[in-house]
């Protein structure tokens, strides 16, 4: 007798239970060759996507998941639950980086966030998270000179990229601000949680991002990353990319130090240039090959450090429940001081919860609450299948009940509740060690030297901490897509759109 | 182009780029960015910009050579002075 569970239709639960078998081919549409290949589909990938496709270039974008959009995405879940993975927050930049890679009406949903709260034994604030207010809040709440405050500003603003002194983080903030771990905490903790950036990593990655980001506010999309993906793939419509999902790239290829073009589904696409949006390690280790690389290069890839991959913990309220305002993003810990190693401790005391009220998708009566860690590949990649649910189930209690101390009531008020590890990322991303910031520092080097190895082969995506998150993705694809377009005009291949 | 339409290319790029500057009473002789708002992607798009209006290749080494509107005719005049003007604005 057949079991009556199998009548009942299946979730596909992608992470155990792996790819869905397609029942079509995803490259029916595909021409033999384009002009660049872009593997990939993050805001790197999609950004220089949009701007080749835009000049002219015949662009086809690749993308292994069925989403467009990379870490930047979203899931739904029964109950009418939806939830945002990397939408918790990004700088001002953004705007100016849509109005010009993308167009006016993405730019103009960005919107910023009403309040950014930190909870902690050494300090508890709501900020507008503005140079001024970092100011206010330096002086008034813990106590540093307001001289010593400007200079440390000051200093920040000047620091070059190209005059690096070889600082390091913990450096630069105990020349400041001396023995001052609290100020040290309200500095970097944000900081950590964008990119992964430790205390340990080059003062020139903190100054750039801390330029960027804590200075004028801290902004989202508004209607969620659902809406702001379908935008990009509206307009990379317009500008004549061909976009295809479920589509893994098994090879990038090259001959005689040259590109030749990709090798997907046992077909070889044809183009002059690719651009890989997938991790930078994977890239030149697996879709290129070490062999295409001289060997000294290859060792410098070999020698670049992954930054750390996250936990997730998502919570779904039910339809017609609510809670009070408490802020969009909090910054929360009981660890009594701090250092960047534990924000990354399994089962750690250090948390952000973005809390997503009916306002960030107008139209909408839902809440949401998801609750992020930096987190570590190597703690969770070797436990069993019951080890594994119950660490997930662990992380998933230890998170209500933190989230408890601030809405005291919220427990019966949510129906759906998941977690998300490094293994998720991994599984999802294809990133070696579900990273979920790409790499450290000397990656960006080795990123930017990609086509002085392999003509016609660029990368951009996550790299170097300054090139991650969802303003430094984009801009990068910006970057990589001025060379490719410059090595195409060089190439002669003329743009399609004449102009004279 | 003569070096004034170079000028004018150069204000109608910075215009599409940089919608919010005011690009009309730009000393030719002081750096653009310490009178606008131009960060360094800027002058990515620029160069970009200018790629793709003129086919003119501007090397990453040479970027330094815009800084200044002076510096850009300058530089450019030799790549611009038998192209036509046309306005990005317009493209
Ligand atoms: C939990 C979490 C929270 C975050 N929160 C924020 C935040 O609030 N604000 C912020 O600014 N940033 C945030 N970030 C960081 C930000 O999301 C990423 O830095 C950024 O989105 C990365 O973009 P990317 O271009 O590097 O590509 P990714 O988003 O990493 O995408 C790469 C794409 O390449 C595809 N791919 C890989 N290999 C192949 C292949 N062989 N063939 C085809 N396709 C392939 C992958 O499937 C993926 O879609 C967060 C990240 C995480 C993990």
């Amino acid at each position: 007798m057949a079991d009556k569970r199998e009548l009942k239709p299946r979730y596909f639960k992608g992470s155990s239970d792996g790819k869905r078998p397609l029942a079509y081919d995803p490259l029916a549409k595909a021409k033999r060759s384009y002009d660049v290949i872009v593997v990939g589909s993050g805001l790197g990938g999609l950004t220089a996507a949009n701007i080749l496709g835009r000049a002219g270039h015949r662009v086809a974008l690749l993308e292994q998941h069925y989403n467009f959009g990379g870490l930047a995405t979203w899931f739904k879940r029964r109950g009418g639950h939806l939830f945002d993975i990397s939408l918790h927050g990004f700088p001002i930049g953004m705007k100016k980086t849509c109005r010009k890679y993308w167009n006016k009406d993405i730019a103009s949903r960005i919107v910023q966030l009403d309040s950014v709260r930190f909870d902690n034994p050494q300090f508890q604030f709501e900020t507008q998270f503005t140079r001024e207010d970092f100011t206010e809040k330096l002086d008034r709440v813990l106590g540093v000179p307001r001289q010593v405050i400007e200079g440390f500003f000051e200093h920040i603003r000047r620091m070059d990229f190209f005059d690096d002194s070889g600082e390091t983080t913990a450096q630069l903030f105990e020349r400041f601000f001396p023995g001052r771990n609290d100020v040290h905490r309200l500095l970097m903790e944000p900081i950590s949680y964008a990119n992964g950036s430790t205390l340990e990593d080059p003062a020139i990655t903190y100054g750039i991002v801390f330029s960027n980001f804590m200075s004028k506010g801290v902004y989202t999309f508004s209607g969620g990353t659902d809406s702001l993906v379908r935008a990009m793939r509206a307009e990379l419509d317009r500008n004549g990319v061909q976009l295809f999902n479920s589509v893994q790239v098994d090879r990038i290829v090259v001959e005689q130090g040259e590109v030749r073009g990709v090798e997907a589904h046992g077909r070889l696409l044809e183009a002059p240039t690719v651009l890989s949006n997938a991790n930078l390690k994977t890239t030149i280790e697996k879709l290129v090959g070490e062999e295409h690389f001289e060997p000294a290069f290859a060792a410098e890839n070999r020698a670049v450090r992954l930054n750390n991959s996250s936990c997730q913990v998502f919570f779904g309220l039910r339809r017609g429940e609510s809670i009070p305002f408490v802020g969009d993003l909090l910054f929360t810990s009981t660890r009594p001081t701090f250092d960047s190693a534990s924000l990354c401790d399994f089962h750690g005391e250090s948390r952000t919860f973005s809390f997503y009220y009916p306002k960030m998708r107008p139209g909408s009566d839902r809440y949401s609450i998801v609750s992020s860690t930096n987190a570590n590949w190597a703690d969770w990649r070797d436990l069993n299948d019951r080890q594994y649910e119950s660490e997930k189930a662990r992380l998933v209690e230890d998170t209500l009940q933190c989230l408890e101390t601030y809405l005291p009531d919220v427990r019966g008020k949510i129906d759906h509740t998941e977690a998300a590890t490094p293994r998720t990322f991994e599984f999802y991303t294809q990133h070696p060690s579900g990273t979920s910031f790409g790499t450290k520092f000397e990656g960006l080097k080795v990123s930017m030297d990609l086509p002085q190895q392999v003509q016609g082969l660029y990368h951009a995506g996550s790299v170097g901490i300054i090139m991650s998150g969802w303003l430094g993705a984009a801009n990068y694809g910006a970057i990589a897509a001025n060379k490719v377009d410059a090595y195409l005009h060089a190439r002669g291949k003329p743009s399609a759109r004449v102009l004279v | 182009m003569t070096r004034e339409e170079i000028i004018i290319a150069i204000k109608d790029i910075i215009e599409t780029i940089a919608p919010d500057e005011e690009t009309a009473n730009l000393d030719p002789a002081e750096r653009l960015r310490d009178q606008i708002d131009l960060d360094s992607m800027d002058f990515l798009d620029i160069v970009m910009e200018l790629r793709k209006l003129y086919g003119v290749q501007v090397p990453e080494e040479d970027y330094k050579e815009l800084a200044t509107l002076n510096g850009c005719v300058q530089y450019l005049e030799p790549h611009l002075s038998d192209k036509p003007l046309h306005c990005a604005a317009q493209a």
